[in-house]
């Protein structure tokens, strides 16, 4: 059963709901990501040149985009955690909305910085 | 009642846990962004990775407490989005278990294994 109410058009609108949801969806994606991500550097057990043989699957160029993605996403969770920590252990100056410009302003930041550094 | 109270005691234990280690998870990430960034110059290879920590007793511990507040962070909220969106049942449940038993197993292998560069 859903435990959440149904929200209409007008709230959905909202830079907060916009907050919300990138909040949940790039933890969500994190959450699916961070087991293979560890499985692979669990490889390291077999020695440099076995660990190498998992690296190069990530030269295929769905990994490249992929990690890209995943360095946005990371970028997005935690400004956007870092919003939601000021919300409620912060004093109290209602949603921060600033906030919310500067995440999505960070997420842009970091995938910019990644192509020019990844090359 | 006594569940009904209970049951909200556990949220708000949750609901904290939850809260603390983001406040690590904030650092942990802060820092892994800088170490990405620095590593990700010229591409990656398993020498390069090694090289920077295998034997390196600070990295280990630093990762392993990233590891740590990930196990703690990540399944409660995965059980919050399913539970508010799906069910409140045993899947929700078991999922958020699953992921919590990959994040600790998993990772900490992978500290392991970059510490000791399977020279074990």
């Amino acid at each position: 059963m859903r435990s959440r109410p149904k929200l209409d058009l007008r709230a959905k609108k909202h830079s907060s709901y916009f907050a919300y949801a990138s909040h949940r969806l790039s933890g969500l994606l994190l959450a699916c990501f961070i087991p293979l991500h560890f499985f692979v550097l669990s490889q390291s057990l077999r020695g440099a040149s076995g660990f190498e043989r998992y690296l190069e699957l990530t030269d295929f160029w769905v990994f490249t985009v992929g990690e890209w993605g995943l360095v946005i996403l990371l970028a997005i969770h935690l400004a956007g955690g870092t919003r939601l920590l000021m919300i409620e252990f912060g004093p109290w100056r209602g949603l921060r909305k600033a906030w919310t410009q500067a995440t999505v302003l960070f997420g842009m930041a970091c995938g910019i910085l990644f192509l020019y550094l990844a090359n | 009642m006594g569940q009904v109270m209970s049951q909200g005691v556990l949220q708000a234990k949750l609901w904290y846990a939850q809260r603390i280690s983001a406040m690590v998870l904030g650092l942990c990430v802060s820092i892994h962004l800088v170490i990405i960034f620095y590593a990700i110059r010229g591409g990656l290879s398993a020498e390069e990775i090694l090289g920077r920590t295998q034997g390196n007793i600070a990295f280990a511990l630093f990762y392993e407490i990233f590891v740590l507040a990930c196990f703690v962070h990540a399944p409660i909220g995965l059980a919050n989005i399913l539970q508010e969106n799906f069910s409140k049942g045993f899947i929700s449940q078991g999922l958020s278990w699953l992921l919590a038993a990959l994040i600790l197993i998993l990772g900490s292998t992978a500290v392991i294994g970059v510490y000791s560069g399977g020279n074990i």
